[in-house]
């Protein structure tokens, strides 16, 4: 249960970050937080040939407000997500999901962006910030691009990110004017993975729903959504968000039950938070 | 090819030359001799390996040594005032019997000593849910959130 060797760099700043992953990145694994990658190296699941620390890496660590929109660095801890009140005020719906992610020990290191760029279909914040349509900002050294959720998250565990670059900041902007928000899930004992979760913003005239551990990735149910807004009852909503879904494996009768239910508790509690 | 780390631990000062696989947990326990810092799963689930990293409860399995470099730590061992007196989380834990083997006690102590720094006056469901990091095979945990709740009323007193 130790990792096997591998060479190890940590640079100073980003510029020097992009040039090593620009140069190995085929054979390289960022390393953020640690806390699902470290897991891996221990396992020996994961032998990279060389790990690129980027917790040196200056002017990464922030989490702000910029005018309607708020800002995450790549090394913004979940923990101080979780004890942002700029977040708490703008944002709940974030406050709400980091609070399932892992367990304390696991948000004083984890990353934000790293739990994005690890795209583990059972995680919170990649479904939190798909349901706020969040923008990724992305960087090698080659430049810069901006993708939405449904560009990033490609498959269970794989994003678009090609092997030089960094994500380096997740961009939120505002939910819209007097909306309420709800952050559900269902897990055996609380801080294991989740086994099903939804995430709800509404708003007159706009709904949000994304679902967790739904599929390969965050799942936007755009025709949900729809009639959300049409003004259907939240069960009616729940089953249309669940019928289309692609469940495996002889639970998946139970996993869609599931999701239903949380999708419904979810919509019925942010509407009337919307309401209050 | 090895690396230099100094670092801080419970208020010493340490330098190593290391491999930057080594593990933090491995690095304490291998390396300086404190042994209190038990391993359990190596993979983060179990809380056993709980230190505090400038003082915030980290799981030192999933940690590199090479990243604690001009950092400060702290182990079980530097819970306990100099002079021979217990932590009071260590006291509760002895009068409510929250420890039998006392192999996940340590990582324990870590993360309530961080809880309670952060919420000094907490509900017993806000307790179940900052140690739910750390596992207990012997206890039941009943004992454990006693414990804590017996030292967030010492740290209550006037």
């Amino acid at each position: 249960m130790k990792p096997a060797p591998f060479l190890y760099d940590d640079p100073r700043e980003l510029k020097e970050a992009l040039a090593l992953l620009g140069r190995e990145g085929e054979d390289a694994k960022v390393l953020a937080g640690g806390q699902s990658l470290v897991p891996l190296l221990n396992f020996r699941l994961a032998r990279p040939e060389r790990l690129v620390d980027v917790n040196r890496v200056a002017g990464l660590a922030y989490l702000r407000r910029d005018g309607e929109a708020l800002r995450i660095g790549a090394l913004a801890r979940h923990a101080d997500l979780e004890r942002s009140a700029d977040v708490a005020a703008g944002w709940p719906l974030l406050s709400d999901a980091v609070r399932f992610v892992g367990h304390p020990q696991i948000r004083s290191r984890g990353t934000v962006c790293g739990s994005v760029a690890h795209a583990d279909p059972a995680a919170e914040l990649p479904v939190a910030l798909a349901a706020l349509d969040a923008r990724f900002h992305v960087r090698s050294a080659r430049g810069a691009r901006t993708l939405g959720a449904e560009e990033l998250f490609v498959s269970f565990l794989t994003t678009a990110l090609e092997p030089d670059e960094l994500l380096v900041e997740v961009e939120v902007p505002a939910p819209p004017v007097g909306a309420g928000s709800a952050f559900v899930e269902h897990a055996r004992t609380h801080g294991d993975f989740a086994l099903g979760g939804a995430a709800a913003v509404v708003a007159a005239g706009d709904v949000r729903l994304a679902l967790l551990a739904a599929g390969p990735v965050p799942v936007r149910a755009r025709a949900a959504e729809r009639l959300a807004v049409e003004g259907a009852p939240a069960g009616e909503v729940a089953e249309e968000a669940v019928r289309g879904l692609e469940l495996s494996g002889e639970d998946a009768d139970w996993r869609r039950a599931l999701l239903r239910e949380l999708v419904r508790r979810a919509l019925v509690t942010a509407a009337a938070r919307a309401a209050s | 090819m090895t690396r230099r780390v100094s670092v801080e631990v419970n208020g010493r000062p340490y330098e190593e030359e290391v491999e930057p696989r080594l593990l933090l947990s491995d690095f304490l326990r291998h390396r300086l001799g404190l042994t209190g810092t038990h391993v359990g799963c190596e993979h983060g689930v179990c809380g056993a390996c709980t230190v505090q990293l400038d003082g915030e409860p980290i799981r030192s399995c999933l940690l590199l040594a090479v990243q604690a470099d001009g950092r400060s730590l702290r182990t079980v061992e530097g819970l306990a005032p100099a002079g021979g007196a217990l932590h009071p989380l260590q006291e509760a834990f002895h009068e409510t019997h929250a420890l039998q083997c006392g192999f996940c006690t340590p990582g324990f102590l870590l993360s309530a000593e961080a809880f309670l720094r952060e919420r000094p006056d907490p509900t017993r469901e806000e307790i179940r849910e900052a140690l739910a990091g750390n596992l207990c095979r012997c206890t039941g945990y009943k004992a454990i959130v006693e414990a804590v709740e017996r030292a967030a009323g010492h740290f209550q007193r006037p």
